[in-house]
C-alpha cells in the first residue's frame, strides 16, 4: 500500500490508462495547465501534451457532444464536468444522445465515454456548485453510474470506466480531493456491479453511496460500542446496481438504513429500497428508511448548510433508532 | 452559368448524382403513400425539393468520411449509398430495418458509411461532427467530416459553441445549413436578423460560402473546396444552402399556412430533378433515352426495397430491451 490523495489517485487512474491506449484523451475545463480544478490532472499535460489533454472553451454541451463525435470515430474520451450541477448544461449530449445513439442505431453505435464530475457539500459554495445530482443521470436507460467511496475505490473504477465502451458517469466527492487515503501499489481495476461489504454484521444494513459508506463506517464503530453491530455495504455503481448483495445482507439483518447525499424527493436512496423491498419485505423487522439531503437548494451559510448534511452522527442516530426504536 | 463539363466530373460521377436525387424523390413518394394508406407507424420529415444538397456535398465524401444527419435525414443516407431496403424497412418499423425497428425515419443510421446517426434534437449533430473531426485529428487521419443542419439548428447554442471550437482548432469538419427558410412554421426571417446564416463565419474568422442549394452541381463545387481545406488541416468551412422543403415539415403538416402560395410555387419552378435534367440533355451529357432509364431504375430499386420491407416481419418484443448497453 501506498498513501496518496484522492486527487492523485484519479490522476493516476487517467494517466495510466492514457499510457496503456493512446486513444484515451482527456478533455474539459481547466485539465491542462491547471492540471483539474481539483488536482486530478496534474502532470498530465506537460506528459501528453495539449491535444490529448485539452483545455476547453466553457461549452459544456457541446464539448460533451464533441467527446461523444470522437468516441464513435475510435477515441476514448474522458470528459470533466467540473461540478455535477453542470451537467444540466450538458443533458441533451449526455441524455439524448450518448445515452440513446447505441440503442436508436440499432446496435451500430459503440460508445466509450467517460464523463466524470463532482459532488457534495461542505465547501459554502450554495446551490449551484454543491449538488449531488447521481439521481439525474441514473434515471436515463443507456447510463452507468459510478459513485467511489474512497482513493483506492476511485482508481480502480475509474480505470474499469475508461475500458468500458459504454457511457460512463464517475461522480468524484468533492470533499475528498485532498485527503490521503491507502491505495494498493500496481495495477488493478474494480469491476462495476459488485458492491462492497465493508464491515459485516447481523442488526442493520447500512447502504452508503459515494463517501458516505466511509462515514456510515465510522458510525458503526460508535454503533458497536452500544452493541449494535452494522453491516455497511458501498454499491460502488448505481447502474448497474448489485441488489443481490444488498438483499442477502438485509434479509440477514431485517433491517435497512440507505444514505445517499442526493435529494430525497426521487433520489437514489429512495430507488434502492424500492428496488430490493419486494424480495426483503417479509425478512423486515423494522421499515426501510432513508438519509438523504432534504428537498431544498444547497444555502451557503455554513450554519443552515451543514446542519443538512447527512453524516456519520446522523447515521449512527438514525440506525440507533431503527435497531432500539 | 457554367457548364456541367467545366465541373471536371466523370460521366459516371454525374449519371450517380441524378441517380442519387431520383432515389431520393421516389424513395419519399413513396413514403409519403405509406403514411397516406396508413401503412407507416409515426411520422416521417421530408427532403423533397432538397435533393442537390445532400447529392452534391457527399459526392465529396468516402465511406471512410463521417456525417451527421437530422430528422429530415433520408437524403444523407441515400446520397452516402446507404441501403434502401433496410432504410424502407426501418420507416415501416421492421427488424430488417437499419435499426431493428428502434430508430424509425428521425434516427437511420449507417456506421458503415460513416453516418454518425440521424437526429430528433436540433442542432444536436452539431457538436458530434466536431469530435468526429478532432477524433480524425488526433489519430493522423485525413478523414473529414460533413454536419448537416437546417437553418433553425444555426440558432442553437451547440452552432455556436461547436464553430467556435473547430475554428480554434483547425478542425476538418464543413458545416452544411440546408436554409429552407422555416423551423416548422417560423420563418427564419422573423427570428433571425441578419439575411444570411453564412455571414455568421465571420464571427470565428473562417470561410463562410452562400450556394444554391438547389443547383447539385454548385453545391458540389462548393464543398469540393471545403473538403480540399479540411484535408489538407486548413480548418472547418460554413456553408449555407439555400433551398426549400416542398412538403411540410412533417407528414401531416400540409404546410400552407406559413408559407404563400407564390412562395411555394416559385420554389417548386426551381424543382432541382427537373432543371439537372433538362441541362444533362442539353449540353448533351445524356440522351433521352438514357435519362429515362436511370429513372427507370431508381423507380425499380424503391420498388424492390418497399416489397422487402413490407415482407420483412416487426422485431419480437423482446428486442425492446437489447442493445442498450454494448457487454
Amino acid at each position: 500500500m501506498k498513501k496518496i490523495t484522492y486527487a492523485k489517485a484519479i490522476s493516476e487512474a487517467i494517466d495510466e490508462e492514457m499510457e496503456r491506449d493512446r486513444n484515451v484523451i482527456l478533455m474539459g475545463e481547466d485539465v491542462g495547465i491547471k492540471g483539474g480544478n481539483f488536482g486530478q490532472a496534474v502532470g498530465l499535460y506537460k506528459k501528453y501534451g495539449e491535444w490529448r489533454v485539452k483545455d476547453t472553451p466553457i461549452s459544456e454541451n457541446s464539448f460533451v457532444g464533441l467527446c461523444l463525435g470522437a468516441a464513435l470515430t475510435g477515441l476514448r474520451p474522458i470528459v470533466e464536468i467540473m461540478y455535477s450541477d453542470f451537467l444540466m448544461l450538458a443533458l441533451d449530449q449526455i441524455g439524448n444522445q450518448a445515452a440513446k445513439i447505441r440503442y436508436m442505431s440499432g446496435g451500430q453505435a459503440k460508445v466509450p465515454l467517460t464523463i466524470c464530475t463532482t459532488i457534495g457539500m461542505g465547501r459554502s459554495t450554495a446551490a449551484q456548485h454543491s449538488q449531488s445530482l447521481q439521481a439525474l443521470v441514473c434515471h436515463i436507460p443507456g447510463l452507468k453510474v459510478v459513485m467511489p467511496s474512497s482513493a483506492a475505490e476511485a482508481k480502480g473504477l475509474l480505470k474499469t470506466a475508461i475500458r468500458d465502451d459504454n457511457p460512463v458517469i464517475f461522480f468524484e466527492h468533492r470533499i475528498e480531493f485532498n485527503k490521503t487515503y491507502e491505495v494498493p501499489e500496481g495495477e488493478y481495476v474494480i469491476p462495476f456491479g459488485v458492491a462492497r461489504i465493508l464491515k459485516k454484521g447481523k442488526d442493520i444494513t447500512i447502504v452508503g453511496t459515494s463517501n458516505l459508506a466511509l462515514k456510515a463506517l465510522q458510525a458503526a464503530e460508535e454503533l458497536t460500542k452500544e452493541g449494535i453491530n452494522a453491516e455497511i455495504i458501498d454499491p460502488r455503481t448505481l447502474v448497474p446496481l448489485d441488489r443481490g448483495t444488498i438483499i442477502e445482507s438485509v434479509k440477514k439483518t431485517g433491517r435497512l438504513l440507505i444514505v445517499d447525499e442526493g435529494y430525497e424527493r426521487c433520489g437514489v436512496a429512495g430507488e434502492i429500497a424500492m428496488s430490493v423491498l419486494e424480495d426483503v419485505f417479509y425478512h423486515l423487522n423494522a421499515p426501510i428508511e432513508r438519509l438523504t439531503t432534504a428537498n431544498v437548494p444547497i444555502p451557503f451559510s455554513p450554519a443552515l448548510e451543514f446542519p443538512l448534511i447527512p453524516d456519520e452522527k446522523k447515521i449512527y442516530q438514525r440506525a440507533k433508532k431503527m435497531v432500539r426504536g | 452559368m457554367k457548364n456541367i463539363k467545366d465541373y471536371n466530373l466523370s460521366k459516371s460521377q454525374i449519371s450517380e448524382m441524378y441517380q442519387g436525387m431520383l432515389k431520393i424523390r421516389y424513395f419519399e413518394n413513396k413514403v409519403v403513400e405509406l403514411y397516406s394508406s396508413g401503412k407507416m407507424p409515426g411520422i416521417a420529415h421530408l427532403y423533397i425539393g432538397e435533393e442537390a444538397v445532400a447529392v452534391g456535398v457527399c459526392t465529396n465524401l468516402t465511406e471512410s468520411d463521417f456525417a451527421t444527419s437530422t430528422h429530415r435525414g433520408h437524403g444523407h443516407l441515400i446520397a452516402q449509398g446507404a441501403d434502401l431496403k433496410k432504410m424502407m424497412a426501418e420507416v415501416l418499423g421492421k427488424e430488417t430495418g437499419y435499426c431493428k425497428g428502434k430508430g424509425g425515419s428521425m434516427h437511420i443510421a449507417d456506421f458503415s458509411k460513416g453516418i454518425l446517426g440521424a437526429n430528433g434534437i436540433v442542432g444536436a449533430g452539431i457538436p458530434i461532427a466536431t469530435g468526429s473531426g478532432y477524433s480524425a485529428k488526433i489519430r493522423g487521419t485525413d478523414q473529414v467530416t460533413v454536419a448537416f443542419f437546417g437553418d433553425a439548428a444555426s440558432n442553437q447554442g451547440t452552432f455556436y459553441e461547436s464553430i467556435n471550437m473547430a475554428a480554434a482548432w483547425k478542425l476538418p469538419v464543413i458545416y452544411v445549413c440546408e436554409n429552407n427558410l422555416y423551423g416548422i412554421s417560423v420563418d427564419i426571417r422573423k427570428v433571425t436578423n441578419t439575411k444570411d446564416i453564412a455571414t455568421r463565419a465571420l464571427a470565428y474568422d473562417i470561410p463562410g460560402i452562400i450556394v444554391d442549394g438547389n443547383d447539385v452541381l454548385e453545391v458540389y463545387r462548393v464543398t469540393k473546396e471545403a473538403v480540399e481545406r479540411a484535408r489538407n488541416k486548413m480548418g472547418p468551412t460554413l456553408i449555407e444552402c439555400k433551398t426549400y422543403r416542398w412538403k411540410g415539415h412533417h407528414l401531416g403538416d400540409p404546410g400552407i399556412i406559413y408559407r404563400s402560395e407564390e412562395e411555394r410555387k416559385e420554389w417548386k419552378e426551381r424543382c432541382p430533378i427537373k432543371s439537372f435534367r433538362e441541362r444533362l440533355l442539353k449540353e448533351n451529357i445524356f440522351t433521352r433515352n438514357e435519362v429515362v432509364l436511370f429513372e427507370n431504375k431508381a423507380k425499380e430499386m424503391i420498388e424492390e426495397a418497399l416489397e422487402f420491407a413490407i415482407n420483412s416481419s416487426f422485431p419480437e418484443k423482446e428486442e425492446a430491451y437489447e442493445d442498450i448497453f454494448m457487454n
